[in-house]
């Protein structure tokens, strides 16, 4: 009972790896390209998470972790506008937010 | 016992609204719940006493990339929005996967132990990371500056109209 009303770094660990895993879910299974790009966010989101934590439980007087948790955040608003900007150019040329009908590069 | 009650109700909507995320067949729906998901980890931020991260989770995730994502949803959707948002044929292995991968990950996670610090946590945080951001992380700082700007321009050149000659 200790284990579980005690919350440590485990408890966080275990709650970011779930969020991780549960995005990649729906990177995997997903049709809309979107839904996949919607997975990848909750990804590098949980990732942070990670981060945070084992600054917060192993090392709290120095602060890298955050920072290195605003290096994924900066580059997470990079990669869905240059992720978006792929996904409507591509929809201008084949109609479709399908993850099957991107086969251009496929033979 | 208020921390972990707090941790468990904010771990159960994080949780539960990034899998109602994965489930949902209405996109938009997916995209406002991945919105609740964001908002969930800010909260968890708060909890680890990162209120700079917490805010700056606010802004990017819970408010620009929401808002990137909506608009890519409403320039790409056609149809009967109920549809939007299906499965395709390798779900159930992704779901299989998935569930060995957290189950596997949450075994090694108890399993190990952590070298715990007993150090209390700073008070204010945002000029200790301000301060790391632009001494040590200079290099970084700027190299991210320059992606930022990178990636902008990329986005734009991308989106742009080709414009056929005629």
């Amino acid at each position: 009972m200790t284990a579980i009303m005690n919350i440590g770094l485990n408890h966080f660990l275990v709650l970011s790896g779930t969020l991780f895993f549960i995005g990649l879910f729906a990177v995997l299974s997903k049709k809309n390209v979107i839904a996949v790009l919607m997975g990848l966010e909750v990804m590098l989101s949980s990732v942070n998470i990670n981060l945070i934590a084992f600054n917060r439980y192993t090392s709290p007087e120095i602060l890298t972790g955050n920072v290195f948790a605003i290096f994924v955040i900066a580059l997470a608003a990079a990669e869905v506008a240059v992720g978006l900007a792929l996904i409507v150019a591509i929809y201008r040329q084949r109609k479709t937010a399908e993850v099957q009908d991107y086969d251009l590069l496929k033979w | 016992m208020t921390f972990a009650v707090m941790f468990y109700v904010i771990a159960i909507i994080t949780l539960g609204s990034a899998l109602m995320m994965v489930t949902s067949t209405n996109i938009f729906h997916s995209a406002l719940l991945m919105l609740v998901s964001f908002l969930g980890i800010a909260a968890v931020f708060v909890l680890l006493q990162a209120d700079f991260l917490a805010a700056a989770q606010v802004l990017v995730y819970a408010g620009a990339i929401t808002v990137f994502v909506i608009f890519g949803i409403m320039f790409t959707m056609k149809g009967d929005a109920r549809k939007t948002n299906r499965f395709s044929k390798n779900a159930i292995p992704a779901a299989v996967l998935s569930l060995i991968l957290i189950v596997i990950n949450a075994a090694m996670v108890l399993k190990t132990q952590w070298p715990v610090s007993s150090h209390a946590p700073l008070e204010e945080t945002v000029s200790s990371v301000a301060e790391l951001m632009l001494t040590k992380y200079v290099v970084a700082f700027e190299v991210t500056a320059v992606l930022l700007l990178i990636a902008m321009i990329g986005a734009i050149v991308i989106v742009k109209e080709v414009k056929k000659p005629s």
